[in-house]
């Protein structure tokens, strides 16, 4: 199958890669352009392990193709946080015991920042409604909520 | 496009079911259209009618102030519609067009009397819910036929609304759920996950225009439906949880228990 050229702007980079038009923009992010953060779970949208934002939204990489998000603004795990610091989600979820094998993280850590940039301050109803796509079978999700409500405070802080 | 392409051709809207399939290679398409960026086919208007884009992104409608005004069964069946991530590309021409079995929007589409407008190089033509829905997965629009726009009429006067939904986890596909509309002289009730498609309990919707009280209704409602036993749960419990589900979705919607 012939490839062609798929321009992104992936964590605030212009980014240019070449994929075949059946590649998913999962695979193109880790294979395509090397970001390795994004995990592949399950492939078929039940997981959630593969979220990103395309356009400010959580999406499943694994049900988009690379294709269709020609042109669109993407932020992975990797465009969290500054070099070699910690975003204040993921600090939190180190705080907190919102990780154990690491798997879910990276899924996680980027629907967090969808849900708090338009929530700053979620009940646990609504992060557990939020956070329902992404499934973690090490923690029970308890040390996740929690990570979460540490993480609203710290960036109403750091806002302050 | 879709006519010169044949019958094998698919169309790709938002592709929270059909990449799935193409993943798990249950799907095999020659060739898929993405209809994604055509801008026709996306947005939200109202007259009378309000009429809803097929490409239009399930997260839009939801948080569509004229969806929730216009249509408030809509925007709280979108809740239960998948997850967050879903709903950012998920449409709702896609859902509808998919015609998955235990799916929301159908059973709104029938509960609130709307229509799906299709076009084909011979033109176009419109779908009332009553007759779209046709077995799991297969709907009334023949091959070479989009589905453009989805028409929900203003509701009659004095209506009031009531969704229920039982799955196993949160935006799990429904176990059994229900879209119910109740007004001075009118009823629908609708089923989903109960059957080979989403239908209206028509001896529910008798019921209740002749007085019948919740309990009764959903009886009548659970009785009509047709479950299969599948490894998410055996049809007896099915058939209990639609009982539920369509009492739960009338007590919302105000009808008294008795």
């Amino acid at each position: 199958m012939p490839e062609r050229a798929v321009r992104l702007r992936v964590n605030g980079r212009d980014l240019v890669g070449l994929a075949e038009s059946r590649t998913l923009l999962s695979d193109f992010l880790r294979h395509g352009l090397g970001l390795t953060g994004t995990h592949v779970g399950c492939e078929h949208g039940a997981c959630g392990a593969c979220t990103v934002l395309v356009d400010g939204r959580p999406t499943l990489s694994c049900l988009v193709l690379a294709v269709q998000a020609e042109g669109a603004e993407v932020l992975t795990v990797e465009g969290l946080a500054d070099e070699g610091g910690l975003h204040p989600i993921q600090q939190a979820f180190r705080e907190r015991h919102g990780l154990q094998c690491g798997f879910c993280t990276p899924g996680m850590l980027v629907a967090v920042k969808a849900l708090l940039d338009e929530n700053p301050d979620p009940s646990e109803e609504e992060i557990r409604d939020h956070l329902a796509g992404n499934v973690c079978r090490c923690t029970g999700y308890v040390g996740i909520v929690e990570a979460v409500h540490l993480a609203a405070q710290a960036l109403a802080e750091d806002a302050r | 496009m879709l006519a010169e392409l044949g019958d094998d051709a698919r169309v790709l809207a938002g592709g929270q079911s059909l990449v799935p399939m193409l993943n798990l290679r249950l799907a095999r398409p020659s060739a898929l259209v993405d209809v994604g960026r055509v801008a026709a086919l996306s947005g939200i208007s109202a007259n009378g009618t309000l009429r809803l884009g097929a490409t239009t992104r399930q997260v839009d409608a939801l948080r569509s102030p004229l969806v929730a005004e216009r249509a408030p069964l809509l925007s709280d069946a979108l809740h239960h519609v998948g997850h967050p991530a879903t709903r950012s590309r998920g449409t709702l021409g896609g859902s509808v067009a998919h015609a998955d079995p235990a799916a929301e929007l159908p059973a709104v589409l029938l509960a609130l009397d709307g229509e799906a407008v299709v076009r084909s190089r011979e033109g176009e033509r419109t779908i009332a819910a009553a007759s779209l829905f046709l077995g799991p997965f297969t709907t009334a629009l023949d091959d070479g036929e989009l589905l453009t726009e989805l028409r929900l009429p203003a509701p009659p006067a004095g209506a009031r609304h009531g969704f229920a939904e039982i799955a196993r986890r949160r935006g799990d596909f429904a176990l059994a759920g229900a879209a119910v509309v109740v007004a001075p002289d009118h009823a629908r009730v609708a089923l989903f996950g109960v059957g080979p498609a989403a239908f209206r309990a028509e001896a529910a919707e008798s019921a209740l225009a002749q007085g019948a009280g919740a309990e009764e209704a959903a009886k009548l409602a659970a009785a009509a439906a047709d479950p299969a036993d599948d490894p998410h749960a055996p049809a007896a419990y099915r058939a209990k949880a639609a009982r539920v589900a369509a009492l739960r979705a009338l007590l919302a919607a105000g009808v008294s228990r008795a």
